[in-house]
């Protein structure tokens, strides 16, 4: 432990401890603007600016040292912080009041809190036709006039997600953040995760907002709007509206779709309870008949696709070609649902409320998201977008009282829900390869399989016993340590040998959906770990926890779809992959 | 087109040889690639991200942060003069200068209408014809100072044909 004070007060921390976290755990709040508890310092912006006796240093990477004597407000400190944010504010539109990200903005926070009004600096952003914004993806928009170089995001693309789109390009005035070669961000090795909009302090990267097209959806008398929320959304929703992390709210949600006016509100978690019957059903094929490549891997996060069609494109045969869980409520919405109400599916609009925003590539990522012969989703909203809308309706959320899903789309079980978080698909996988596989459920106590489940390790790795045969099993999270762990099955195969897993599950964001591209911001793993238990005791509270059991799933099997992978279901709920290339240039 | 690209990726791979074992040596390569092209094309990146396992987003974050580097193709028209032993002694240099004064650029730059790049290089193979220069492909023999307007003026022409 190192001994300081800082404003005086004695404080005590272990060693490495940098001087802004010790001054937070001294109930000392300095401004940053660079500076996230996910990522390492860039130390970029130098608002953080503390007095070290004489010495002016940066709070967010300057560790603690023994007797040091901290400072972290003065006249001069707080002269020197107003005119960096002055600096950075004359190169940043005044647009406020239209900005997507004002509620949430570090920077329009920091400058009301430092009372900032008129700045002796000249406003020299440069013009929307100067500086155009890059909307080539369907997920995610660029704003380049409103980045304040903080490094943020291209800490995060490169060193967290490790994919290399975003990059720092030329430097001094003409720095600017863009991939390599001003490339759009759309032709790019983007992969879509929204990792950059959930950790860009500014409007400058956010996520496409596609909320105006859905209310002209809703308000559109001819058209039958059918909406499913996704398990992670259930946890993390309250939060924009004063709920805290990881409370479930997912009856308040129901009712608020429905004041917001949608015909059919169904839920992603039945979706991912026919994902399980698919999937495992594919690992079964693969394990115990010995029917093609293993290991298998899930497919059901859409930027891991991406990443995987970009960067391990010989990890296809790996693949598994289950669709993920909205694309199954979507197809089975416009097929199985719309028969059995009798709406003709030209009328049917399916919106997905996803943590992500990779489903809004994803929804038109092949020819085999149309299955149903029309786009099978036809619009995918974040989390956030979804929260708006709610608002904007002016629709009491906090007070509404709870209700249900509608059949035959809306029940789930525990083990539906699990898939929002790290760990969850397989958690749920398992449940159900055991049951079919030995022919027993398994018991209680072993439906959690802790060694997979947590935030502590990027990959996680246990084997289980399955009729006597050992299963190798390994979880990721957050997309860059996906690559180690790929390149020990690619270097098995190369030499011959055994594969290292059996079984491996990928979810592109840290913790998995929980920590989406898509969800309220401001999130660090303390929220994503809240978000996680939420999910958890949802399926400790659940009827049923297995995929297998729960009757509606049956019901469409028997009425519907036969059996897992049968022909139709080939059809409707699987996909295919291709090798695609980093640039387009 | 595709040719170049093929031309191009070979030649950087068999320059990078020699920096794949070392750590730390984007920057000699890049160095390397521009004094052979005369920029540092996109298809030699592709050959360097892929030997030297470094993702493009960080070359070109270093291409870019140097103004040393430049990242497009030199003038259309690329005027090769050789200062090879041969074609020095039978007078290249002079050669050189009356491109220079003919175009008001130095060798190993662009005119600033971006149509002409002198460049400077060594034995061209044909030394019975020097002094030589080689324009986009087509060789000149035994050129005097006298001859660089006639060049610069047929170039001008057949640019002007093609409608660049
Ligand atoms: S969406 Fe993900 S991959 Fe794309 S730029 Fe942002 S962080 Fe990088
Ligand atoms: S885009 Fe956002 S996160 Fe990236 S450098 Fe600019 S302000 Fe920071
Ligand atoms: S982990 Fe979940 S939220 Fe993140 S990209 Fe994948 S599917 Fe989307
Ligand atoms: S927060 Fe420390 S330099 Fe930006
Ligand atoms: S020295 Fe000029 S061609 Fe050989």
């Amino acid at each position: 432990m190192v001994k300081l004070t800082i404003d005086s007060k004695v404080v005590e921390v272990p060693e490495g401890t940098t001087i802004l976290e010790a001054a937070k755990s001294a109930q000392i709040k300095i401004p940053t603007l660079c500076h996230h508890p996910d990522l390492p310092p860039t130390a970029a912006c130098g608002i953080c600016i503390v007095k070290v006796g004489n010495r002016m240093v940066r709070s967010c990477c300057t560790p603690v040292a023994e007797g040091m004597e901290v400072i972290t407000r003065d006249p001069d400190i707080i002269e020197a912080r107003r005119t960096v944010l002055k600096l950075t504010l004359s190169k940043h539109p005044n647009e406020c009041l239209t900005c997507l990200k004002n509620d949430t903005c570090e920077l329009r926070k920091l400058s009301a809190d430092f009372g900032i009004r008129d700045t002796e600096f000249a406003n020299i952003t440069p013009s929307k036709e100067e500086m155009p914004l890059d909307d080539s993806t369907k997920s995610i928009v660029l704003d380049p006039r409103k980045c304040i170089l903080c490094g943020r995001c291209v800490e995060v693309c490169q060193n967290v997600q490790n994919v290399w789109a975003l990059s720092m390009l030329k430097r001094g005035i003409s720095t600017h953040i863009s991939p390599a070669a001003d490339n759009k961000l759309g032709d790019s090795p983007c992969i879509k995760c929204g990792q950059c909009t959930a950790h860009c302090p500014t409007g400058a990267l956010t996520e496409r907002d596609d909320t105006q097209y859905v209310w002209s959806l809703l308000q559109d008398p001819e058209k039958y709007c059918v909406v499913q929320i996704a398990p992670a959304v259930r946890v993390a929703i309250g939060e924009a509206f004063g709920y805290k992390p990881g409370e479930i709210t997912t009856g308040k949600i129901y009712a608020a779709l429905r004041r917001l006016g949608f015909d059919a509100v169904f839920d992603t978690n039945f979706g991912a309870d026919v994902t399980i019957m698919e999937e495992g059903s594919e690992f079964i094929e693969r394990f115990v008949n010995g029917k093609g490549a293993l290991p298998l891997i899930t497919s059901c996060c859409p930027a891991w696709v991406d990443y995987m069609e970009k960067y391990f494109s010989d990890m296809i045969p790996h693949f598994s070609s289950c669709k993920s869980p909205h694309e199954i409520v979507g197809a089975l919405a416009k097929t199985y649902y719309a028969d059995k109400v009798n709406i003709p599916t030209e009328k049917m609009r399916v919106i997905s409320i996803m943590p992500c925003t990779a489903k809004k590539f994803e929804i038109l990522r092949s020819e085999e998201m149309f299955s149903s012969g029309f786009q099978d989703v036809d619009v995918s909203l974040t989390t956030r977008e979804l929260a708006r809308m709610i608002k904007q309706a002016g629709i009491d959320f906090v007070n509404l009282p709870e209700e249900e899903a509608d059949s035959p789309l809306g029940a789930y079980t525990g083990a539906g829900t699990v898939f929002g978080f790290s760990g969850g698909v397989m958690e749920a996988a398992l449940r159900t390869v055991h049951a079919i596989v030995t022919g027993k459920e398994m018991p209680e106590d072993a439906l959690e399989v802790k060694p997979i489940l947590g935030l502590d390790k990027g990959i996680k790795e246990m084997t289980m016993d399955l009729a006597g045969k050992e299963v190798r099993i390994a979880v990721a999270h957050g997309i860059g340590h996906v690559q180690a762990l790929l390149e020990k099955v690619r270097e098995a195969e190369q030499k011959g040998e055994e594969p290292p897993y059996h079984f491996i599950e990928v979810m592109a964001c840290q913790g998995g959906c929980v920590g989406g591209g898509g969800q309220p911001l401001g999130v660090t793993d303390e929220i994503r770990k809240a978000r996680m238990e939420g999910l958890m005791k949802d399926d400790r509270g659940s009827k049923q926890r297995c995929s297998h059991l729960n009757p509606d799933v049956k019901k469409l099997y028997d009425e519907f779809l036969g059996k897992p992978l049968s022909e139709r279901s080939h059809h409707l709920l699987h996909t295919s992959y291709q090798k695609r290339e980093l640039y387009k240039k | 087109m595709a040719d170049d690209k093929v031309k191009i990726q070979e030649d950087t791979r068999k320059m990078l040889v020699k920096w794949k074992t070392k750590r730390g040596s984007l920057i000699m390569a890049l160095h390397e690639i521009q004094g052979a092209f005369g920029y540092v094309p996109w298809d030699s990146m592709e050959v360097v991200a892929e030997e030297l396992k470094i993702p493009m987003a960080q070359i070109y974050s270093v291409l870019t942060f140097y103004n040393h580097f430049k990242l497009t193709a030199p003038g259309k028209v690329v005027i090769s003069i050789c200062d090879g032993t041969a074609c020095h002694i039978k007078g290249g240099q002079s050669v050189i200068e009356a491109f220079e004064k003919e175009l008001g650029v130095p060798a190993g730059t662009t005119t600033e209408d971006g149509l002409f790049y002198i460049q400077i290089v060594r034995c061209l193979g044909c030394c019975g014809l020097a002094p030589v220069v080689v324009v986009n492909g087509k060789t000149y023999g035994r050129v005097t100072p006298l001859d660089a307007p006639k060049i610069v003026a047929e170039w001008r022409e057949t640019m002007a044909k093609e409608g660049a």
